[in-house]
C-alpha cells in the first residue's frame, strides 16, 4: 500500500496566514512603545502583507523604523515570522535607494579593512567632537553615537603570525566565523576564544575566506550584495562542516543567526547541510560539558558580579540559557540575569540621525536596570548591544568568552584535556 | 399602526439590488420623483452574492453572443463612470492539459464578433504575467475582464439617485401591491425598524426585486416563471492572483477565479433549487469539496491558502413565457410590462439580467417608465459618472494627496472604498484616523462617515459600506469596536448587544461551511473574546 503523506494543509509563506490577530506581538514591540509613527509588527507584517498583495503602494516606508528584533516572532504564538515579513517587504517594495551613509555603515568588511589599516588615524579623528558634528550633518550618523574603535593589527593577520601554527597539534578540530568586530575591532575576543578552545584541546581555523555575514547589508536594503557574500560564506561553511567535519563556531550572536535563520529566510539560500553544526561558542562549549565530554577548571581567585543582557537575536535563537550557564558555573560569579530587553541599537539602526531617539528610548528600561544592578560589569554576546549600553551606561561589557577566558585556570584544565 | 403617506411620487421601485438603485438614479435624473423601497439592506440579495467579475463578455462569447456582446460594451462604459468600483485587473482564459485547446480558436473568433479584444499569449509569458496560474497550461488568452465592488456599486448608485431627490428606504418590506381597478397604484409596506404598516402611492411601481420579484409579482396577482440556481464561491484570505482567471472551455463548475480588494474568490457552482428556499441559502460539504477540487486546478496555491468564508446566491433566471417548463431559460434580460402581458397597468418588472448589465436594465426599465408617464428625456446614466468616480481633470490624484498629509494605510483604503468621496471623511486627528478594522484599514473617521452619509442601520450594513469584519479576523477584533461607535450615534445599548450578536452570528454563518486549520481557531478565539470575556450569548437576539 502506497504511503500516505501528511504535508501541512494551509501553509502560507513566512506563515503569515496563521495570524489569528491576537495582537501578542505588538505588546513585545520595543519600538511601537517609543515611537507611535511605527505601525507595529501586526499591522507591518501579516496585516500589511494582505494589502500589499493587493497593490504595491500599500508599502509604508515606516517599515524602516523596525529594529529586526524578531521579539514579535519570539511572542507569536502561531509560529508567524512577523520579522521575515516585515523585512521582505522592505526588500521587496521600498523605493528608496540606500544613501552613501548606509552603505558605509553597512559595508562593514571594506569599512573594516581601510579602517584597521589606518586605526592609529581614524581613531582619534572620528572620535573628535567637531568630527562627529559634520558626519551628524552630512552622512546623517547622529554625534551621540562613537564608533568603535579599529585595531592596528587585524585578528585575522594576528592568527596567521601567532596562533595558526600551533592549531595543528590538537586531535580535535573546529572552524571559527569571528565575524567583522572580531576581525577590525576586538581581536582580544578572538584571541580569548583560542585560549579557551585550546585548553580543551580544541585546534581553532578559520574559514577559506570568511565574508561579513551580511546582516547589516540586508537591512540596509544592499541585497545582491548580501546575497553574493551569504552564497560565499555557505560555500566556506561546507567545506569545514561537510568535507572536514569540522563545525563552526562563533563569538557574534547576530553572525551565527544571519547565517543560520537570515539567509535561508531573507536571501533564498539553501543552509541545510551547515545549519546544524553552526552555533556559538558558548552554546559548543556547555553541550560538551552537559554530556561530560568536557570539564573546565576554574581560578580560585575570581570574584565578580556579573548581569547578562540578553540579545534580542539571542532571545531568538533561544540560546542564551547556555551562555548564562556557563557564566554561572564560574564559582566567583554572583550572577543575575536582566529581564530580557531590547537595548536599542539593533546594529547599524540606532546610529542613524533619525533613529538616535527611538534607540536610546528603547534602551532606557534596560539601561535603568543595569544602572540599579550593583554588577562590576555586564556580559552579553553581541558586539552591537556592547557599544550601546557603554555608551548608555556608567558600566563596562564583556563577551561571556572574554569572561570565561579570564576566570579559567588554563593550566589546570589543559592538564585534563590534552593528555 | 397604519400611516398612509398623501403624496403620490412618479415611482416606486422595489428591491435594492444593483438593478433597483440603477433604476432609481435613471428615474431621478430624468426628473421623476422617486420612492425605493428594500427589506433588508442594498445589496442583500443576488447583487452582493457574486464573484464581483467585471465581465468582459469572454464568458459568453460562444454560449451566448448577445450577452457577451452587451457585456462588453457596459465593461467599458463602468470603467468609465464607476472607476473606484472598478479594478482594472484584466483576466486570463487558459486552456489546462484536460482541456481542449481546439476550443481556443472558436473562442477568440466569437470574442471577435462580440467586440471583446483578445490576445493569443504563449504559455510561458502567461506563466510570468500571472505566476499564480496553473504551470501545466497550455494555452492562455487575454481578455479585459477586471474586477467589481458591488456594495461600492449599489450604493454609489444610490447616492446619486439621492443626490437628484430619490428617497430610499430601507429595512421596508413591501406586504402588499395596491391595486385600483386594473392599476397598481401603491405598495403596503411593513417597517422592521419600527414595527409598522406604512402605505405609499405612485403613478408606476417597478419591480426590481431579483429573484423575489417572483413573489412580489404575485402580491400584485401575476404569475411570473422564476427558476432559482443557487451559486455557491470561496473567499481566500488573501490575493492569489493578480488577473481574473477562467477556464477556456464551455462554462462549468468552479471555473473562475476573481482578485477583488483585499481577498480572491472561487465560483460558482450551480444548483436548482425549490422557490421556499431561497431566503435559506447554505453551502453544502459537496459544494466546498467541487470548489477547492476544481479551483486547484487553475492555481494550485489555492490548496495551500486560507478560505475565509463560504457564501451562496441565488440567480433571477426566469422562463420564457411560452416555456413554463423553464428548459429554455435565458440570462439575458427580461423586462416585462405587466399591461401588455397581464392587463395591469402602472406595474412594470425588470429581472433577469446579470450584476455587469445593470445599468443597461436600469435603462430600460427607465425608458419604459418615461414612455408611460410620457416624459421626454434621454438616459444619461452611461455618460456621467457616479459620486465618488467623477473625473475634475488631471490633478485628481494631487488634489487628494493634499487632503492625505501621508497616505496611511487607513487613508489609503478609504480612497480605494469611496473614490473621490473619501475627501468627506475626517482625517488628522489621531483619533479620527485610529482604525476600527485593522484587517481592512477601517478608521474611525471612515465608520463615522458611513454612519452619517451611507444609509446605515445595523453593523451588517455598515460592513456592506466600508468592509469592517470582512478581514482575516472576520469581525473578532473589529466588531466590539464597530458596535461602540454605532451606538454612541444610533442605537440603544441593548439593541447594540444585540446587533453585536447577529453581526457575529453571521460572520459564522459564512465560515462554518469551511470551519478548520486556521479559521477554526480564529473563531474559538473570537467566542473566547466575546462569550467568554464579554458574555455575549448566541441567543442574545
Amino acid at each position: 500500500m502506497k504511503k500516505e503523506i501528511f504535508e501541512p494543509f494551509n501553509v502560507s509563506d513566512n506563515n503569515f496566514e496563521q495570524c489569528v490577530k491576537c495582537t501578542i506581538c505588538t505588546v513585545y514591540c520595543p519600538v511601537l512603545e517609543v515611537n507611535p509613527d511605527y505601525p507595529g509588527p501586526k499591522q507591518s507584517g501579516p496585516d500589511g502583507e494582505r494589502l500589499r498583495l493587493k497593490d504595491a503602494s500599500f508599502y509604508d516606508e515606516a517599515l524602516k523604523l523596525c529594529l529586526n528584533c524578531k521579539r514579535c516572532e519570539v511572542a507569536c504564538p502561531h509560529g508567524v515570522k512577523i520579522g521575515d515579513i516585515i523585512q521582505l517587504a522592505r526588500i521587496k517594495y521600498s523605493k528608496k535607494k540606500p544613501k552613501v551613509r548606509d552603505m558605509i555603515l553597512a559595508n562593514t568588511d571594506i569599512v573594516g579593512t581601510m579602517a584597521s589599516t589606518f586605526a592609529p588615524i581614524v581613531n582619534p579623528i572620528v572620535a573628535l567632537k567637531p568630527v562627529r558634528r559634520i558626519m551628524d550633518s552630512v552622512l546623517k550618523i547622529d554625534h551621540h553615537r562613537i564608533f568603535p574603535k579599529y585595531a592596528g593589527l587585524r585578528f585575522e593577520s594576528w592568527y596567521r603570525r601567532y596562533a595558526e601554527k600551533k592549531q595543528n597539534d590538537f586531535k580535535k578540530h573546529v572552524s571559527y566565523f569571528h565575524g567583522c568586530y572580531v576581525n577590525y575591532n576586538f581581536p582580544q575576543l578572538g584571541k580569548d576564544l583560542i585560549k579557551i578552545m585550546n585548553a580543551c584541546g580544541y585546534g581553532v581555523h578559520l574559514l577559506e575566506k570568511e565574508k561579513c555575514c551580511g546582516v547589516a547589508l540586508i537591512s540596509n536594503g544592499l541585497i545582491k550584495q548580501a546575497t553574493k557574500q551569504a552564497l560565499h560564506n555557505v560555500e566556506a561553511f561546507k567545506k569545514s562542516i561537510v568535507d572536514k567535519n569540522m563545525p563552526v563556531i562563533s563569538t557574534s550572536s547576530t553572525c551565527i543567526f544571519t547565517i543560520r535563520d537570515e539567509y535561508p529566510h531573507l536571501l533564498g539560500i539553501k543552509n541545510d547541510e551547515i545549519r546544524d553544526e553552526s552555533e556559538l561558542a558558548t552554546r559548543f562549549l556547555y553541550r560538551l560539558i552537559d554530556s561530560g565530554k568536557l570539564k573546565l577548571v576554574f581560578k580560585k581567585n575570581y570574584k565578580k558580579r556579573i548581569a547578562y543582557h540578553t540579545p534580542c537575536h539571542m532571545e531568538k535563537l533561544g540560546w542564551s540559557i547556555y551562555s548564562t550557564s556557563l557564566l554561572r558555573m564560574i564559582p566567583g560569579v554572583d550572577f543575575m540575569a536582566l529581564e530580557s530587553l531590547c537595548c536599542g541599537i539593533a546594529g547599524t539602526y540606532g546610529f542613524k540621525k533619525e533613529n538616535y531617539e527611538t534607540s536610546q528610548g528603547v534602551g532606557k528600561p534596560l539601561f535603568e536596570q543595569i544602572e540599579s544592578s550593583k554588577a562590576d560589569f555586564v556580559a552579553t554576546d553581541c558586539e552591537t548591544c556592547k557599544w550601546q549600553i557603554e555608551m548608555s551606561t556608567s558600566l563596562k561589557v564583556q563577551h561571556p568568552i572574554s569572561i570565561l577566558a579570564e576566570a579559567l585556570d588554563v593550566e589546570a584544565t589543559m592538564k585534563l584535556w590534552n593528555a | 399602526m397604519n400611516k398612509n403617506n398623501s403624496k403620490e411620487y412618479d415611482v416606486i421601485i422595489i428591491g435594492g439590488g444593483v438593478t433597483g438603485a440603477g433604476t432609481a438614479r435613471d428615474c431621478a435624473m430624468r426628473g421623476l420623483s422617486v420612492l425605493l423601497v428594500e427589506r433588508h439592506d442594498f445589496a442583500t440579495g443576488a447583487t452582493g452574492r457574486n464573484h464581483g467579475l467585471l465581465h468582459s463578455g469572454a464568458r459568453y462569447a460562444v454560449t451566448d453572443p448577445e450577452s457577451a456582446s452587451e457585456c462588453i460594451k457596459e465593461n467599458m462604459t463602468l470603467r468609465r463612470i464607476a472607476n473606484h468600483c472598478v479594478e482594472e485587473n484584466n483576466g486570463l482564459f487558459v486552456t489546462l492539459p484536460e482541456d481542449d485547446l481546439a476550443f481556443q480558436s472558436q473562442f477568440v473568433d466569437a470574442c471577435k464578433t462580440a467586440g471583446i479584444g483578445t490576445e493569443i499569449l504563449d504559455p510561458d509569458f502567461a506563466r510570468r504575467l500571472e505566476p499564480s496560474v496553473n504551470p501545466n497550461l497550455k494555452g492562455a488568452v487575454k481578455v479585459p475582464d477586471g474586477s467589481v465592488d458591488p456594495f461600492r456599486l449599489t450604493m454609489s448608485n444610490m447616492l446619486d439617485a439621492k443626490i437628484h431627490g430619490a428617497e430610499l428606504l430601507t429595512q421596508h418590506e413591501v406586504t402588499d401591491v395596491i391595486c385600483e381597478q386594473n392599476r397598481a397604484i401603491g405598495v403596503e409596506l411593513f417597517n422592521h425598524a419600527k414595527n409598522e404598516k406604512v402605505k405609499y402611492y405612485a403613478k408606476i411601481i417597478v419591480n426590481a426585486g431579483g429573484i423575489w420579484g417572483h413573489h412580489i409579482a404575485s402580491l400584485a396577482g401575476i404569475n411570473i416563471n422564476m427558476f432559482p440556481a443557487k451559486g455557491s464561491l470561496l473567499i481566500f484570505g488573501h490575493r492569489v492572483n493578480k488577473m481574473v482567471l477562467n477556464r477556456c472551455r464551455k462554462p462549468a463548475n468552479a471555473d473562475i477565479l476573481v482578485p477583488g480588494d483585499t481577498i480572491c474568490l472561487i465560483g460558482t457552482t450551480s444548483e436548482r433549487v425549490p422557490y421556499d428556499q431561497i431566503d435559506n441559502m447554505f453551502v453544502s460539504q459537496a459544494d466546498v469539496d467541487v470548489l477547492i477540487r476544481e479551483g486547484v486546478k487553475l492555481s494550485p496555491s489555492l490548496a495551500t491558502t486560507r478560505i475565509l468564508r463560504a457564501y451562496a446566491g441565488v440567480r433571477p433566471l426566469v422562463a420564457a413565457d411560452n416555456d413554463p417548463t423553464g428548459r429554455n431559460i435565458s440570462r439575458g434580460i427580461v423586462l416585462l410590462d405587466h399591461q401588455e402581458r397581464d392587463g395591469l397597468s402602472g406595474f412594470i418588472t425588470i429581472t433577469g439580467g446579470k450584476l455587469m448589465t445593470y445599468r443597461l436594465m436600469a435603462e430600460e426599465a427607465t425608458n419604459l417608465v418615461c414612455k408611460k408617464l410620457a416624459v421626454d428625456k434621454q438616459c444619461e446614466t452611461a455618460e456621467k459618472a457616479l459620486p465618488g468616480s467623477e473625473k475634475s481633470d488631471l490633478s485628481l490624484d494631487n488634489a487628494t494627496d493634499k487632503i492625505y498629509s501621508g497616505m496611511s494605510i487607513a487613508q489609503k483604503s478609504a480612497k480605494d472604498r469611496h473614490g473621490t468621496l473619501a475627501k468627506n471623511i475626517a482625517v488628522g486627528d489621531s483619533n479620527d484616523d485610529s482604525l476600527v478594522c485593522e484587517c481592512e484599514g477601517v478608521s474611525i473617521g471612515e465608520v463615522k462617515y458611513a454612519i452619517k452619509e451611507l444609509h446605515v442601520n445595523n453593523l451588517i450594513d455598515l460592513r456592506r459600506r466600508t468592509r469592517v469584519g470582512m478581514g482575516t479576523c472576520q469581525g473578532e477584533l473589529c466588531a466590539c469596536r464597530a458596535a461602540g461607535l454605532l451606538c454612541e450615534s444610533l442605537e440603544e445599548p441593548g439593541e447594540a448587544k444585540d446587533d453585536l450578536a447577529n453581526f457575529l452570528q453571521e460572520r459564522w454563518k459564512g465560515m462554518s461551511p469551511i470551519a478548520w486549520g486556521d479559521t477554526i481557531n480564529e473563531v474559538q478565539f473570537t467566542s473566547w473574546i466575546y462569550e467568554g470575556i464579554y458574555g455575549l450569548k448566541p441567543d442574545n437576539n
